[in-house]
């Protein structure tokens, strides 16, 4: 089998490109986007040490699959926020939405 | 080290659709491509699930991530179309945010998985055992009451409330 | 200490003589003087000074005065009954004059030994004791008089107290720092005296120029004082003159007395020091350290001033020590007794009231100018010996000086019209007489015509102020009846009764309104002596304009007094004829003879000075003897010249008595007091007023000095000059100005006599008041103006100020500048900088939360690379 740490690394590629998509994206949705991407690279990170360290524990699998369901609650939810801004201000540019400006 | 076989050459696919679907994610101005980008990465990620012996979750990534979750976001995109298409796909930190994210990278791959995972690390990189638990055995953890029961109630309730909350949020205000 | 024992001790009496006068002097200060303010045009005031008018003065209430003049009185008399009792008992010491009257005590402490002041009771005193308060007393009767309606009556009295009581310090001192202290309290008090009517300029003018011209000289005094003190280490005169110099030999004296009381005092450094109960226990009188051998002998006591006199002065290497000093004391004389060139205050002195005129230029104050050179003769005769020809510095001075200013004053005075001023240089004259003689070394002579002019000065100054006061009755008289004037100004009403009869008035009225024109009339008027020598035409003060000015003291407005003014003509030709010295008879022949006589003696041993004084003296005598006879002339003898005159007289009451009486008491001195001095060999009289060897006084006053004075004997050739001086001017003023009296209006014959130019000069004194004014006067005023206040004051003292006071604004400047830029600057600074942070720190509140989230991504990578540095996470990897 692949070494364990090139699992890791794929994971940790994908995971900073979704970092990077979070903060650079202008589009609301784009950044929903990259946001699953981060918990897709989490994922992987779990399944493979799950299979590596601890293959009869399913404890791994378990949490992964908490983990989708969080992803798509949150997803879910963010996308119903997402219309709603929508509607209110006819733009999903996250840079616009700044009341919180001081 | 590393045998030139099936499962490797499936891991190098899978893992340039992970890389290149998330790189067109984050760098496609249109958002359908995005979307679709996105469910390309999925897609490597099932794979990966596949060669790690879990296939369940490969079934659960591709019915629900993409399935649902990447639908959901098309959808969201057709709902939410400016009028001008013309924005600019990157905000005014960029490079910042591509520099604070190589940074990321980099401390995580050389000042943790190598360290402790790479050559010479401290831990081991095959396989402990091939003796893998079924699908069967994970069924069991999520209904048994001294395993992973509470938790699974309470994740269904947060997807009641999820769902509950969304219709809220969503819903027609005029009405 | 037992108050009947101190009284009785002769040697404490002295102490209280000038006591009753200064006592006098604070208590006139401190309780009267109480005044009204009463407008300045009323008649009390009488003259009315332009200034004051529309203003109130003060004018002194009856009760002060009536106290002011029962206190003067008091102390004057208490001062005359102690001096006698002083007298009587110091005449019956045994062998006065060796053992004399003394107490002293410790004054300062000096280290080791102290300076001791006290009193002291020698024959010299003596005759001051039995002439000054005599004088005093007669001149405060003549003030209840004079000033009695004066505004500032109780003033005066208060300050001739302390000139009395001064002038008593002064003769009763038994060092020369006490008699100093008597000498400048003297000058303080003729300051004041001749300023009294300080409203008249030339009053004040006069009174500034007396203290300063005395004071130059009395400087240079003290510098003689201080050099005296610093080679001798005391001031006392006993033991300068009379005591041997410590060191001397005491075991031959001892040996030959039996004595050793003396030794001890003499151990304790000469001083006489009895405490009066011990004397009063003994019940003997105080002695002093012997003179080696008996009086009378030939051997010269080594005293201090004989030291002096061998021992060669500091930075004058030719004169002796007590040379220097004696013409030091001398210059101080020569300024208080108003010597040439230091004579130009005493005619000036004038201003003053006529009591402050007889009290300064008879009885007290160039008295005792020649009372001091008496005193110090001996420290002025050390190293030489003028009886035979050798004279010392100062003594050639005396001589000097004396006789020019003798003959220089009377010169000026038979040129005066103004009647005190004949007699202030008369005066100056006369002890230019005294001075001469001690200067030829005649100490007796000089001293006895010290006393007997004393008297009669004293006398023919308040003759002439009751002469004065006569005229300015005449001048009533004619204001009052509207006499060519016609105008009525505030004075007596027009219908008062004048001087035959005093009517039912009281008295004191009666005098008020007489003399409602005011004592300050005499301000007026005794002030105009200065003014007339230069302007006849002199302008009175007062307010009123009398058309032509009256002057009551110019002689020419006088004549034929002596039908109004009996009294005061009897009173004045008696002392006149003793200063013209009338042979025989009057008390001025015998002292000026005895001069004379000691000159002439001198000259037929072929001695210079003695020569000189003779001729000055001789020619100076006769002139005096031709100016009294003009004054007498012009004055009493003829007809009234002048309407004024006609009516001059002093009335009826106190103030005419007060004013005659003393001058009857001192004719009858001015007559008598010579024949105290008559030589015994002298023919008939000798006889029958000199019982023994020498003349009374002689034998008196011979006793003060320690070294034995030769006694002079009859001559006939000096008493022929006398006589003839004497009788030769008063013949020439007979024939000029009483066989044909001048009438109204004719010129003085002295003036075609001696020619215009000639005469003028002499009228202007030779022009020495010009010039002292030009020469001094003048560059003084220059200096005090231009460098004193300009440069010094203004320029100097006052740069110096701006000059602090310019940094100090500056340097308040630039704290304000500090404190508006630092610390304004800070205190608005620092809430400034908050506002600007806190500006600066809300821009970081965007509102974009991609820009929160990567900065939160930021922190945690840089956590994470400390985090990996510290725990050496990152060293761990190969």
């Amino acid at each position: 089998m692949v070494p364990l740490w090139m699992y890791l690394i794929v994971a940790a590629i994908v995971f900073c490109i979704g970092v990077y998509g979070v903060l650079s994206r202008r589009n609301a949705v784009a950044i929903l986007m990259s946001v699953e991407l981060m918990l897709s690279s989490v994922n992987i990170n779990l399944i493979a040490f799950w299979r590596y360290t601890a293959p009869e524990n399913m404890a791994g699998q378990v949490f992964a699959a908490f983990v989708f369901v969080i992803a798509a609650a949150e997803a879910a939810v963010g996308l119903a926020i997402i219309i709603s801004i929508y509607r209110n201000r006819r733009s999903v540019i996250v840079e616009d939405v700044n009341l919180l400006r001081g | 080290m590393l045998e030139l076989n099936a499962a490797t050459i499936a891991f190098f696919i899978f893992s340039i659709f992970l890389v290149g679907g998330a790189l067109g994610v984050v760098t496609s101005s249109n958002l359908i491509h995005g979307a679709l980008y996105l469910i390309i990465s999925l897609f490597g990620g099932a794979g990966f699930f596949v060669l790690l012996s879990a296939p369940f979750m490969a079934a659960v990534q591709v019915l629900v991530y993409i399935g649902a979750i990447a639908v959901l976001i098309i959808f969201a995109v057709m709902l939410t179309r400016s009028m001008t298409r013309m924005t600019e796909v990157y905000n005014r930190q960029w490079w910042l945010s591509a520099l604070a994210g190589a940074l990321l990278l980099l401390m995580l791959v050389v000042g943790v998985i190598l360290p402790v995972w790479g050559n010479g690390g401290a831990r081991p990189n095959m396989p402990i055992s091939d003796i893998v638990a079924t699908t069967e055995a994970l069924g069991v953890a999520f209904v048994s009451g001294d395993q992973y029961v509470l938790p699974f109630e309470v994740a269904s309730l947060l997807l009641t409330g999820v769902m509950i909350g969304a219709i809220v949020l969503a819903r027609d205000t005029e009405s | 200490m037992d108050i009947n024992a101190l009284l009785n001790d002769p040697n404490f009496l002295p102490w209280l003589i000038p006591v009753g006068p200064l006592l006098a002097f604070f208590i006139i200060s401190l309780l009267t003087s109480r005044s009204k303010m009463t407008p300045a045009t009323s008649a009390a005031y009488g003259g009315h000074h332009p200034d004051y008018d529309g203003m109130d003065v003060p004018i002194v209430t009856d009760r002060s005065r009536v106290v002011s003049i029962i206190v003067g009185m008091s102390g004057a008399l208490s001062a005359w009954i102690l001096s006698l009792r002083v007298v009587f008992e110091a005449l019956a010491v045994q062998d006065f004059g060796k053992n004399v009257l003394a107490s002293s005590l410790d004054w300062m402490d000096t280290g080791l030994t102290a300076f001791r002041m006290g009193v002291l009771v020698d024959p010299l005193t003596v005759i001051m004791l039995i002439m000054v308060p005599l004088a005093v007393t007669m001149i405060f009767i003549y003030s209840i008089g004079y000033m009695a309606n004066d505004p500032r009556q109780a003033r005066f009295f208060a300050l001739i107290s302390l000139f009395a009581g001064a002038m008593l310090t002064l003769v009763v001192a038994d060092n020369l720092l006490l008699l100093f202290f008597g000498w400048e309290v003297m000058g303080v008090c003729s300051y004041l005296l001749i300023g009294f009517w300080f409203e008249k300029k030339s009053a004040y003018n006069a009174a500034i120029k007396a203290f300063t011209t005395t004071r130059v000289a009395d400087v240079i005094m003290l510098l003689g004082i201080a050099y005296l003190f610093f080679s001798t280490g005391t001031l006392n005169f006993r033991d300068i003159m009379y005591n041997p110099m410590p060191g001397q030999d005491m075991a031959a004296h001892v040996e030959e007395t039996g004595d050793h009381s003396a030794e001890t005092a003499v151990a304790e450094g000469g001083a006489v020091v009895v405490e009066g109960e011990a004397a009063a226990a003994e019940g003997d009188h105080s002695e002093t350290a012997a003179a080696e051998g008996e009086y009378g002998s030939e051997a010269h006591v080594i005293t201090w001033a004989a030291h002096l006199g061998e021992t060669p002065a500091i930075f004058f290497g030719g004169i002796s020590a007590a040379g220097l000093i004696g013409i030091f004391l001398i210059i101080g004389t020569i300024g208080k007794s108003a010597q040439f060139p230091l004579h130009v205050w005493l005619p000036d002195a004038m201003e003053g009231p006529t009591p402050v005129s007889a009290m300064i230029h008879a009885a007290a104050m160039v008295s005792a100018g020649v009372y001091a050179v008496l005193r110090m003769y001996p420290v002025f005769e050390a190293g030489g010996h003028p009886h035979d020809g050798v004279f010392t510095s100062p003594l050639m001075l005396m001589a000097v000086v004396g006789s020019v200013t003798a003959l220089f004053a009377a010169t000026i005075a038979v040129a005066q019209n103004d009647v005190k001023k004949v007699l202030a240089y008369s005066t100056i004259s006369q002890l230019g007489f005294m001075v001469a003689a001690l200067g030829i070394g005649g100490f007796v002579a000089a001293a006895f015509h010290l006393i007997t002019h004393a008297f009669f000065k004293a006398l023919l100054f308040m003759a002439s102020g009751a002469v004065i006061h006569g005229m300015e009755h005449g001048e009533h008289h004619v204001h009052a009846h509207g006499h060519s004037h016609g105008h009525d100004d505030g004075h007596a009403p027009a219908a008062l009764p004048q001087g035959a009869g005093g009517g039912p008035l009281d008295p004191r009225l009666e005098l008020a309104m007489d003399h409602g024109h005011g004592s300050a009339d005499h301000g007026g008027h005794d002030a105009h002596g200065h003014a007339l020598v230069t302007t006849h035409a002199a302008h009175d003060d007062h307010a009123e304009d009398h058309g032509h000015a009256f002057d009551p003291q110019d002689m020419m407005n006088m004549g034929g007094l002596r039908k109004t003014m009996p009294v005061t003509f009897i009173t004045f030709l008696i002392g006149g004829m003793s200063l013209a010295g009338l042979p025989l008879i009057t008390a001025g022949f015998w002292s000026k003879d005895e001069i004379i006589a000691e000159a002439w003696l001198g000259t037929t041993k072929g001695f210079g000075p003695h020569a000189l004084v003779l001729i000055c003296l001789s020619l100076a005598a006769f002139m005096t003897a031709f100016y009294t006879m003009r004054q007498l002339g012009l004055t009493f003898w003829g007809d009234n010249r002048t309407e004024e005159a006609a009516h001059a007289n002093l009335g009826r009451g106190i103030v005419s008595v007060a004013m005659t009486l003393p001058l009857i008491i001192l004719s009858f001195f001015a007559i008598v007091a010579g024949f105290v001095g008559v030589l015994p060999d002298f023919p008939i009289l000798g006889g029958i007023f000199t019982p023994g060897k020498v003349a009374p006084f002689g034998a008196l006053v011979e006793k003060a000095l320690v070294n034995p004075v030769p006694h002079l004997s009859f001559n006939i050739i000096p008493v022929l000059i006398s006589f003839t001086v004497a009788l030769g001017g008063l013949f020439l003023g007979w024939l000029m100005y009483w066989r044909k009296p001048l009438t109204a209006g004719q010129k003085d014959p002295m003036i075609t006599i001696l020619g215009d130019s000639v005469h003028t000069t002499l009228k202007n004194k030779y022009y020495f008041d010009e010039l002292y004014i030009m020469v001094f006067v003048k560059p003084s005023q220059w200096f005090a103006k231009n460098v004193s206040y300009e440069f010094l004051d203004k320029g100097l003292i006052d740069g110096f100020l701006h000059l602090v006071a310019a940094v100090f604004t500056f340097i308040g400047d630039l704290l304000k500048v500090l404190n508006l830029w630092l610390i304004d600057g800070v205190s608005d600074g620092i809430p400034t900088l908050i506002a600007r942070s806190g500006k600066w720190f809300r821009g970081t509140q965007t509102g974009r939360i991609q820009q929160y989230m990567l900065f939160v991504l930021i922190a945690a990578l840089v956590i994470g690379v400390i985090f990996a540095v510290t725990t050496g996470v990152l060293q761990a990897a190969p």
